[in-house]
């Protein structure tokens, strides 16, 4: 027992081996489920994985650095043309297309990241809603305007085959899940090991210096500013890297939905990332994980319930946001840190230890 | 030259509408801090109950009071029952709030009403107005809905600078600490602010979907113009708010008649960001630095 312990203390001290073993075991167990799940299932889950790639990216800036953007729908929607239009070139038939696809796709929301990010450096509370919420209006757009985007209609998306994957991903999957790779559980798997790495990176992110100083700009910016931090540069930091989380989470997106149309990303997309994040907490990663995980499963569920009392189909394909739009105010008024911040307070053992966050 | 006309035409109504939406942001403003995210969804709603009525052969014009009467009391319940909690809270509380007001108001109006485009008459012609041969690009409607929007302006303007009862508003609005020593029933107030807003909602609400087709989506475009323009005008000036509105639907009538339709909503996002970052106190506002 001692010697155990032994190991796992330097292990569980070091933030980076802390979150990478986490992120590892997670990994794994999440490839469990899914090589032993329904078709039906893996595509759940690997929407679960990109929502929840985007609202890490979300609730590090909002959580963390204070600022609201409800223009994360319009980011993942530069990140899934990217990629789309990346793939369209390359003919999509290899992994590593994808994997460039996807690095082109947060390299271009970097940029977007930037150009928006140092104008909302400088806006807070209604201003920085407001001209996110209509950056979230004019991207999407913007599909109509250009014949490269191809309009309303969107474009097609191609993604490898199982079959064209190389021979040791086939053979690594059958070892673990003893189920040969399809298409769906491909797009389930890198999705979740994609999101291992973010959230990774994120939660590193966060417990550094770089995540200290969001706090800190978040908290009181003139004390920050007084302390000799740049606030502008801090926001516009955080911008970018929550920015760059919404280009991944896009391209996931486009890969997995197979078609790239301005008509998917609406402001509703934009609130329901918010919805996610504001439910599980701001700022917490793990809440963020919660928060997709109902965005993925809630809409059949809701669904069915308005189905089951009587609605039409398109009626109850409605419930759904309605939902979203009551958690949104109920959290607000009832619980404004959220499933995980509440938990928090609920189990925090003394005032001193408490790791309640002010949820500005 | 007629096209330039016809655009100028059709973007003073556009601003018109856009101006009754700014006012109706700034009187929220002016009583609470709060921006409304959730004013469309509210306006939306009345004119689906106006909608109802018409439906069921009440005339126009008393469905188009209905609809003023049922924002008023809309917005009256919504600031008791779901805003007065985060009133002087956390700024991001508010408009988080606000937002998913907004959705829940947009989906139980699809559900109750349905989600297909429907038709909604106006009380007067809809076509544009001939002079000799050649027609002009305006409607009775746009004049209607210039002169509706300048009454309600000025019925404000009445309200706020020659009556008691808006004294005491603008006392609430002010400092509510001091108000309330004086006798003010500063609650009332913020409550009465609300309504009014709503109501004001309202009408912009039955000016741009009349003549014209209606479905649950058919505000969302007004969430943010709406917001810019009160910008433009600096949130807290309701005759910056119309001049605001004047210039964002000017501006964009512009850019759809000569440059593109899809472009309008980069461009109203390039006018709100230049007027935050030079002055963001608004055009017209006449106070001296604010934070945005």
């Amino acid at each position: 027992m001692e010697r155990l312990r032994s190991i796992i203390r330097p292990v569980a001290s070091v933030p980076l081996a802390r979150h990478l073993v986490v992120a590892l075991v997670a990994f794994v167990v999440a490839m469990a489920v899914i090589g032993s799940s329904s078709q039906y299932l893996q595509t759940r889950y690997a929407e679960m994985a990109y929502f929840a790639i985007a609202a890490g990216g979300l609730t590090l800036l909002t959580g963390l650095s204070g600022q609201l953007s409800l223009g994360h729908g319009a980011l993942m929607a530069v990140g899934a043309y990217a990629a789309t239009l990346v793939l369209e070139r390359t003919g999509g038939e290899t992994l590593a297309d994808v994997f460039v696809a996807l690095l082109v796709a947060i390299a271009v929301c970097a940029v977007v990241g930037v150009v928006v990010g140092v104008p909302a450096a400088r806006l807070h509370g209604p201003y920085i809603a407001g001209a996110t919420l209509t950056l979230a209006v004019a991207v999407p757009r913007l599909a109509n305007q250009w014949e490269v985007f191809g309009g309303e209609q969107g474009l097609q998306v191609s993604v490898p085959r199982a079959t064209d994957l190389p021979a040791w991903i086939q053979d690594l999957v059958w070892f673990f899940t003893a189920v040969e790779i399809d298409q769906y559980s491909f797009l389930a798997y890198l999705g979740w090991l994609l999101l291992a790495i973010t959230f990774v990176a994120l939660a590193n992110l966060s417990r550094s210096r770089v995540g200290r100083r969001w706090r800190a700009v978040r908290d009181d910016d003139v004390s920050a500013e007084l302390a000799g931090i740049h606030l502008g540069r801090a926001r516009v930091v955080a911008f970018t890297v929550s920015a760059m989380a919404a280009g991944l989470a896009g391209g996931l997106m486009a890969m997995n939905v197979r078609l790239t149309a301005p008509g998917a990303f609406t402001i509703t997309l934009s609130l329901t990332l918010l919805a996610a994040v504001v439910l599980g907490g701001l700022g917490s990663l793990t809440g963020a994980l919660i928060g997709a995980g109902v965005l993925a499963f809630l809409p059949k569920f809701a669904t069915d319930l308005g189905e089951s009392v009587g609605l039409s189909a398109t009626q109850a394909a409605e419930v759904t946001p309605v939902v979203y739009g009551l958690v949104l105010m109920l959290v607000i008024l009832l619980a404004p840190a959220g499933i995980v911040g509440s938990l928090r307070t609920f189990l925090a053992r003394s005032p001193l230890g408490s790791t309640k966050e002010k949820t500005t | 030259m007629q096209q330039f006309l016809d655009t100028t035409l059709g973007g003073l109504v556009l601003g018109a509408v856009y101006a009754a939406f700014a006012l109706a942001l700034c009187l929220i403003w002016r009583s609470t801090r709060i921006v409304n995210f959730a004013q469309a969804a509210m306006a939306m709603v009345t004119t689906y109950i106006a909608l109802s009525l018409i439906n069921a052969d009440v005339p126009y014009w008393v469905a188009f009071m209905a609809a003023i009467a049922a924002g008023f009391g809309l917005g009256a319940v919504i600031e008791r029952v779901i805003i007065r909690p985060v009133e002087g809270k956390a700024e991001l509380n508010a408009v988080i709030l606000t937002l998913g007001l907004f959705m829940v108001l947009h989906g139980l109006t699809a559900i109750t009403f349905g989600v297909q485009h429907r038709g909604f008459p106006a009380p007067v012609g809809t076509s544009a107005i001939s002079v000799g041969d050649t027609s002009i690009g305006i409607t009775p409607f746009g004049i209607l809905t210039i002169v509706v929007v300048a009454l309600v302006m000025a019925g404000l303007v009445v309200l706020f600078r020659f009556t008691d009862l808006g004294l005491r508003m603008r006392a609430a609005a002010f400092n509510g600490e001091v108000s309330r020593l004086l006798g003010v029933r500063v609650g009332r107030m913020l409550t009465l602010g609300w309504a009014l807003a709503a109501a004001v909602g309202a009408v912009a609400g039955m000016l741009i979907a009349g003549g014209d087709l209606v479905n649950p989506a058919f505000m969302d475009p007004f969430v943010i113009y709406g917001f810019i323009a009160a910008v433009l005008g600096g949130l807290d000036s309701p005759l910056g708010s119309v001049i605001g509105g004047l210039i964002l639907g000017l501006s964009l009538s512009y850019v759809t008649g000569y440059v593109g339709e899809h472009l309008a909503p980069l461009v109203a996002l390039g006018i709100l960001m230049v007027v935050l970052l030079v002055r963001p106190s608004g055009l017209f506002a006449a106070a001296a630095a604010r934070r945005v």
